[in-house]
């Protein structure tokens, strides 16, 4: 069944399957040719289709729920090539590749295209959501309780249809007001204590349908008299009220804030604040794309550039050095323990496993408190009480962290130079033998190459792994020591991803910049990736040897 | 059959993928949205915690659910996470309503717009001034404050039976209580400005400059003379071993616990490890002739500026967290006093606390202004290389104040 079912996909996905006559395709559905041929198979392929289509369309729903049209765009078109793609007879190898495209697409592409957006705006502390929402923040901050007014107790109601408050006075009387109409007493109003129980001609609302409300009620301002100046009724319970004049007054059509105490009119600007003429500018400000400031920030501010290329030549220093010393010590003690004349040579590789089993972060942090100057085991107990300044002075806390890494990593060069030793053909050694090459000749001209191709790739891989080994410099140094000379908070270990941390201000200790941060990002993966294809094309040169 | 293996594979993954795609931008919102109106009147307010306050806040919450038939979802987070998170996600619809936090994030949170004020209104008066000043921004407030915390001098009466009143006097003591340490004072790499601050301020230094109502201006006030003199002072100690960068944390209440030294300056935090111990709390003697004034923090609750139950929030924390019993359920799961006068009183019959807030009396609020955030990256690592001796105290203080000017004009 299988194979005469693939057979038949195969001609269909070729191009033929429009050849009409044949009596096989007759019998089936026309709707569903490549259900694998058993009901099954039909109905549980109808089943998973449904569900992801439920999803596609809740998703789009919701998107259009709150606005965000990119999502929808996006659901709209992934949601129609899924059905394209499985209901569909010319799509077979579409079939298996869509699952890991939409993959790509929502956690590669997006990611790096949402950075790359960041990068160009000024995404960060004061700079945080949109226009809007700093339009709201603003009006909201500028309001005050007016000074000595008293606390009333409110009850909300809803008269021709719009929400009101019934507010109790100091004398005792009822008096009610909307968002239109100024407070104003009213007749006929029953009160149980201070509690309004009917107002005539409008209906209270009970606590429940409230709650139901409660957007609109914390939004609605009761003016207290026909004069502003008087300011207006708010409640932020629904239980009480106050009496509030706001300073601050945004007028949509000018797009400008005025300030109604001193008459001062402030407009957006260029950069997402809301600035005076006299240059003063408003609290809250929103995000804008800028171009490419973050870029020429990072290059070009004094404070970043000579930290910058420090950071830059140690990353390189750090991840070239890294792979160097663990793939020597790893291919050094691959070749030992690869000698058949040597003795318990299991024991010996699983205790060379050992640290690969250790979570990188939990070692980084055990050796932090290991290479501690006054309190550290390696200070104390191994160098019998010295007093060296481990992770504080410039170039040992360099060598600790070249040290500790090399810990850490050389178990893994170990497996992989083992598993290639142990995978090269043996003729080609025995054919060395025959023409007379030596041990060193040997090893320099045939097993070294041939190793090399197949670890070339991991070798990439794990530089482009310490470039970014952000986990074992924040457990261990934290980039410290910090730069005598800099005027930023960078120091002598800070690789480019730490610099890229610290720089966001996402460990508290800086202003947030996510542009700086993300033009940095891109920039690093500029590096890696043009380093990577370098190197990936050097590799073919080793692959014409075998 | 064994084809249609990979087509469920590939359809779950892409299933999956839609899901993670919704969930991504709109699914969290979405939910709260039918939650509201689909509910019936029964609203979700969801609430940020850390683990220590987690237990007290699900206790208000359960009696703010009964009585006003609503559900209160507590979710548990990690405190140091909290900040950056409500930050970010209150734009995006998904923050809580409700967040627990530290009063020192109210210039940050609304310069980004992300808090709503509170009108505390009459309430205002049942709380120490000092927690209400905390959350108080340009005459409005923005959290409702549920405890005060600062730090003070922790001293074990085995080791030394009266109480230092200066510096000096306390490392006499301390030296001749025979003990490894004289003064413990958790330091590290990075320094510690906040433990260090009421020995800074005992020069006369404070961070920034404060107006006449006590709010601060965003005017550095550490440089000059008076700093460059505590800088010296720092490198003094340095040099006769007094104070080291080496002790972090953890070796300093490890130490203090096992009766290494009769003096540490810390916070109602340690107390949980000294167990055993009988200790006195008193003020932090002054090193440089002033008083030595420590930062007071202040927690409490804010709540989101985007929140679509601002209504219901507002309810809960005026109406259940200002309440004596959440306010001393609390102080028992954190040990710091609260903000409340009344739970406050009760809280003080116990000496040790009445200890610690006999010393916040005295102190000053942590600055709130947004420019605070700039300054604790140099502060800390300059303090401790001027102790360790990395660098030449006066040079390097001066360099501080320069590159945190600098920061902030940025």
């Amino acid at each position: 069944m299988s194979t005469q079912s693939t057979l038949d996909d195969t001609s269909t996905a070729a191009g033929d399957g429009d050849a009409p006559g044949r009596p096989r395709r007759r019998l089936r559905s026309p709707g569903v040719p490549h259900a694998s041929g058993t009901t099954g198979g039909l109905v549980a392929k109808l089943v998973l289709m449904a569900v992801v289509n439920a999803f596609g369309v809740f998703a789009i729903l919701a998107a259009w729920n709150e606005g965000s049209y990119g999502i929808l765009a996006a659901m709209v078109a992934l949601l129609v090539a899924a059905d394209w793609v499985y209901f569909s007879r010319r799509t077979l190898p579409l079939k298996y590749v869509l699952p890991g495209l939409a993959f790509l697409l929502v956690f590669q592409v997006y990611v790096v295209a949402y950075t790359g957006w960041v990068a160009f705006t000024n995404y960060g502390d004061g700079h945080n959501s949109t226009k809007e929402h700093a339009i709201e923040a603003l009006l909201v901050q500028n309001e005050r309780r007016v000074e000595g007014s008293a606390t009333y107790p409110i009850t909300v109601l809803e008269r021709d249809g719009e929400l009101g408050f019934a507010v109790v006075d100091e004398d005792g009387d009822v008096r009610v007001g909307t968002a239109e109409e100024p407070l104003a007493p009213v007749d006929g109003a029953t009160l149980d204590g201070d509690a309004v129980t009917a107002v005539p001609g409008a209906e209270l609302l009970d606590r429940r349908q409230v709650l139901e409300r409660q957007d609109e009620v914390t939004t609605l301002r009761v003016p207290f008299s026909d004069d502003p100046e008087d300011g207006s009724i708010r409640t932020q319970d629904a239980r009480t009220g106050y009496v509030s004049t706001s300073t601050l007054e945004y007028d949509a059509e000018a797009d400008t804030m005025t300030d109604v105490t001193t008459g001062t009119v402030y407009s957006p600007s260029d950069d997402g604040w809301f600035v005076s003429p006299g240059g003063e500018r408003l609290n809250v400000g929103w995000r804008v794309a800028v171009g490419f400031d973050n870029f020429s920030t990072a290059f070009g501010d004094s404070r970043y550039a000579g930290p910058f290329l420090k950071v830059l030549a140690w990353t390189f220093a750090f991840a070239i050095l890294s792979v160097v010393t663990t793939f020597l010590l790893g291919l050094f003690l691959a070749i030992t323990f690869n000698d058949t004349r040597l003795g318990g040579r299991r024991i010996y590789r699983t205790l060379l496993i050992f640290p690969y089993a250790i979570p990188g972060f939990l070692a980084a942090l055990l050796w932090s408190g290991m290479l501690n100057r006054s309190f550290g085991f390696v200070n104390q107990v191994l160098l019998g009480g010295a007093d060296v300044p481990w992770l504080t002075d410039p170039w040992l806390a360099k060598l600790s962290v070249l040290l500790v890494n090399l810990w850490l990593g050389f178990p893994y060069m170990f497996l992989i130079c083992t598993g290639a030793l142990q995978s090269l053909p043996g003729d080609v050694m025995e054919a060395a033998k025959v023409d007379g090459a030596g041990r060193w000749r040997t090893w320099r001209s045939v097993t070294l190459p041939l190793l090399l191709v197949a670890t070339t790739p991991l070798l990439i891989s794990s530089f482009a792994f310490n470039f970014n080994n952000f986990t074992l410099i924040y457990m261990l140094t934290n980039g410290g020591p910090r730069f005598a000379d800099a005027s930023v908070p960078l120091g002598h270990t800070d690789i480019l991803i730490s610099m890229v941390y610290s720089v966001s201000g996402l460990d508290g200790t800086a202003a947030k910049n996510y542009g700086l941060a993300s033009a940095l990002s891109i920039v690093i993966f500029a590096i890696v990736a043009t380093i990577s294809a370098i190197t990936f094309k050097r590799t073919k040169q080793f692959e014409e040897i075998s | 059959m064994r084809r249609s293996i990979p087509a469920v594979a590939a359809t779950l993954g892409l299933a999956l993928t839609l899901a993670a795609c919704s969930g991504g931008g709109s699914a969290g919102p979405e939910a709260t949205t039918s939650a509201t109106a689909g509910g019936g009147g029964s609203s979700d307010l969801v609430v940020w915690v850390d683990e220590t306050r987690q237990a007290a806040v699900e206790e208000a919450a359960s009696a703010f659910e009964e009585e006003n038939d609503v559900t209160v979802e507590v979710v548990l987070k990690n405190f140091e996470d909290i900040r950056t998170d409500f930050l970010a996600q209150v734009p995006t619809g998904e923050g809580p309503d409700i967040t627990v936090g530290a009063h020192d994030w109210l210039g940050e949170l609304t310069q980004n717009g992300v808090v709503a004020p509170i009108e505390l209104g009459d309430r205002t008066a049942d709380f120490e001034q000092v927690a209400v000043e905390a959350f108080t921004q340009d005459g409005q407030v923005y959290g409702l404050p549920y405890a005060i915390e600062n730090i003070a001098l922790i001293r074990n009466t085995a080791l030394a039976p009266a109480a230092p009143a200066t510096w000096d006097e306390a490392v006499a003591a301390g030296r001749a209580a025979g003990t490894p340490y004289p003064v413990l004072i958790q330091t590290g790499t990075e320094g510690d400005p906040y433990t260090y601050y009421p020995l800074q301020t005992s020069f006369g230094a404070p961070v920034f400059a404060q107006n006449e109502d006590g709010s601060y201006s965003p005017e550095l006030a550490m440089g000059g003379a008076p700093g460059q003199a505590f800088a010296q002072w720092l490198q003094a100690q340095g040099q006769a071993g007094v104070l080291k960068t080496d002790i972090t944390y953890d070796i300093a209440v490890e130490a203090f616990k096992n009766g290494e030294s009769p003096f540490i300056i810390g916070g109602p935090w340690m107390l949980e490890q000294f167990e055993g111990l009988d200790l006195s709390i008193d003020p932090i003697p002054s090193a440089g002739g002033q008083p030595a004034q420590p930062f007071v923090g202040v927690q409490g609750f804010y709540v989101s500026a985007q929140s679509e139950n601002a209504l219901l929030a507002n309810d809960f924390l005026v109406n259940f967290i200002a309440t004596d019993e959440a306010q001393l359920a609390l102080y028992e799961a954190g040990n710091r006093p609260p903000a409340l006068t009344s739970a406050a009183e009760t809280a003080s019959e116990d000496p040790v606390t009445a200890g610690f807030a006999a010393v916040g009396a005295e102190a000053v609020p942590m600055p709130s202004i947004p420019e605070m955030g700039s300054v604790w990256a140099f502060w800390g690592v300059t303090e401790a290389n001027i102790l360790s001796g990395a660098a030449e105290p006066v040079a390097a203080w001066d360099k501080m104040i320069a590159d945190i000017q600098g920061a902030m004009g940025s």
